[in-house]
């Protein structure tokens, strides 16, 4: 774990984290003492088969979810409610339909009371920053699914989060579409330079975009490994196919494999 | 035009690009079939020969409101004013019960038991009793309205306010969003569509709240006039009621869904007809 290096800042530290919930069966556990930390502007990516308790992690982290046991500290300070100083991007966009591109992403600050001049500035600048920057006045329906995460991504930055949390992002997405917003969010990250948590159950994804890779076991989710991935940064879509990719998404695969026995 | 796909070009050969504006089609067509249903009806009445008093023709029914237009004039005046002040009622009685079953859900088991009663009820039956209450003036009638109107706004507007995504929750929940935030920036523009069906099903139930009314008790509006025209065998005359009562109906319809429009363009269900109105 000490791959990248001592003097980075710690930003986020997950401490033996625990999550139960009650149901009709009986207790399920969710996440099972799970720890480990993130440092400042760096991109980890929490993998895991579906349905493992990822979710559960990223809604701890962002306050929606209370843990049951253990800690998040964000900053120094525990995280004990919702908790703004993350941003979120979800499996679908979420984005309100009677609202344009612009509208969208100026919401977050809308509710949080942030001046609305400098908002405006922020948001027109992020819009361009994903690639937006002549679709600020379409709504949503007139923007194709990858454009509208792409929305979603600017609503999620517009508020200077101390966290990006990506939950599965691109997974309702095709192919293209995934591997070209891989790439620009890996665009985002490095010009925002925002801490970012990717949750994602695509092995690729998540070495082709992390500093790290969080590597989760099936129900109750528990770190089974965390493995640093040392490809050079910028990273580009050629590396996909070179041998130090391939080895790492082969070591990470056989790991998963293990843990499914 | 040149994009507009053979099936269409053939079908309407004459019409030409006026035609194929799609908010003018659906008005010629929803007009075709009312005028076809009018010309058969005026060929009954003339091939069979059905006398006046059983079954006026379109012809002497449009004559006899022309000939007496004060009168139908007077008395539409009347039920469309009980009908759109009884709606008025529901609506904003409606949204604000909808509004507190989904603010406070331990309220809605406290309510809906109420108001399915006052649904359950026959309003006719209720009418008589209203009348004792509230004598014979006009606010038994639109109160008749509003009782028979307001439940498929509650309905419909409870179930529009709830239906706000779940990550659309948790992303107001995660920016510390305040009770009132979320019901004003997320709930309400959602049930948006819910409400306008909720209102056009009781803009259709307020013009018969407002007409049992009348047929209870009252001394004016279209149903009195009904009412009077049936005990005389004044066919045509019940007829010529009926017709403006359908117009009425139809106009007040008509601007709930022009309403509709202009308050949520980015509605799906409007979008396509309304975008080439503004459009061009």
């Amino acid at each position: 774990m000490t791959e990248v290096g001592f003097t980075t800042p710690t930003a986020i530290e997950i401490d033996r984290l625990s999550k139960r919930y009650e149901t009709k069966d009986g207790p399920v556990l969710a996440l099972d003492n799970v720890s480990f930390a993130i440092r400042k502007s760096e991109f980890i990516a929490v993998l895991g088969p579906s349905g493992c308790g990822k979710t559960t992690l990223l809604k701890v982290l962002a306050g929606l979810e209370i843990a049951s046991k253990g800690d998040v500290r964000m900053g120094g300070k525990s995280v004990r409610g919702p908790n703004r100083r993350t941003g979120i991007v979800f499996q679908s966009p979420a984005l309100m339909q009677w609202r344009s591109a612009l509208k969208n992403v100026l919401l977050p600050t809308e509710i949080l009371g942030l001046p609305a001049e400098r908002s405006k500035q922020d948001a027109l600048q992020l819009l361009e920053l994903v690639g937006l920057a002549d679709f600020a006045n379409k709504l949503p329906d007139e923007l194709s699914g990858g454009m509208q995460q792409r929305v979603a991504i600017a609503r999620a930055l517009v508020h200077k989060p101390d966290i990006l949390l990506l939950d599965e992002p691109f997974s309702a997405l095709d192919t293209m579409t995934r591997s070209q917003l891989n790439v620009e969010l890996l665009r985002i990250w490095s010009d925002s330079k925002t801490t970012s948590m990717l949750i994602t159950h695509s092995i690729p994804e998540a070495v082709f975009l992390a500093d790290r890779v969080v590597v989760m076991t099936p129900r109750p989710a528990r770190v089974a490994e965390i493995v640093a991935i040392d490809l050079p940064r910028p990273r580009t879509p050629e590396m996909r196919v070179s041998p130090e990719f391939v080895r790492l998404t082969d070591r990470i695969g056989r790991m998963i494999g293990l843990e499914y026995v | 035009m040149s994009s507009e796909p053979a099936a269409t070009r053939m079908a309407w050969p004459t019409i030409g690009a006026i035609g194929r504006h799609p908010a003018l089609q659906k008005a010629l067509k929803m007009s075709g079939s009312l005028l076809a249903f009018f010309v058969l009806w005026e060929i009954c009445c003339r091939v069979f020969e059905i006398p006046e008093f059983i079954l006026p023709s379109p012809t002497t029914t449009i004559l006899t409101v022309i000939k007496k237009w004060d009168l139908f004039a007077k008395h539409s005046v009347v039920t469309f004013y009980e009908t759109g002040a009884g709606f008025l009622m529901a609506v904003a009685f409606g949204v604000f019960v909808a509004a507190i079953i989904v603010v406070i859900p331990v309220l809605a088991d406290l309510i809906m038991p109420l108001l399915l009663i006052s649904q359950l009820v026959p309003k006719v039956a209720v009418a008589p009793i209203l009348l004792i209450w509230f004598g014979y003036g006009l606010f038994p009638k639109i109160f008749i309205a509003f009782l028979i109107a307001f439940f498929p706004i509650v309905v419909n507007t409870a179930a529009g306010l709830a239906s706000v995504e779940r990550p659309m929750l948790d992303l107001a929940r995660s920016l510390e969003a305040t009770r009132w935030q979320i019901f004003l920036k997320f709930r309400v523009p959602v049930a948006l569509p819910e409400m306008f069906s909720g209102m056009k099903i009781a803009i259709t139930l307020a013009v018969i709240g407002a007409i049992i009314g009348e047929f209870v008790g009252g001394s004016s509006g279209l149903g009195y006039l009904i009412l009077i025209a049936n005990s005389e065998l004044d066919t045509p005359l019940a007829f010529a009621a009926l017709l403006l009562l359908s117009i009425g109906g139809i106009i007040l319809y008509a601007a709930v869904e022009l309403l509709e429009r202009l308050v949520i363009p980015w509605n799906k269900s409007t979008q396509a007809e309304f975008r080439p109105v503004v459009g061009g």
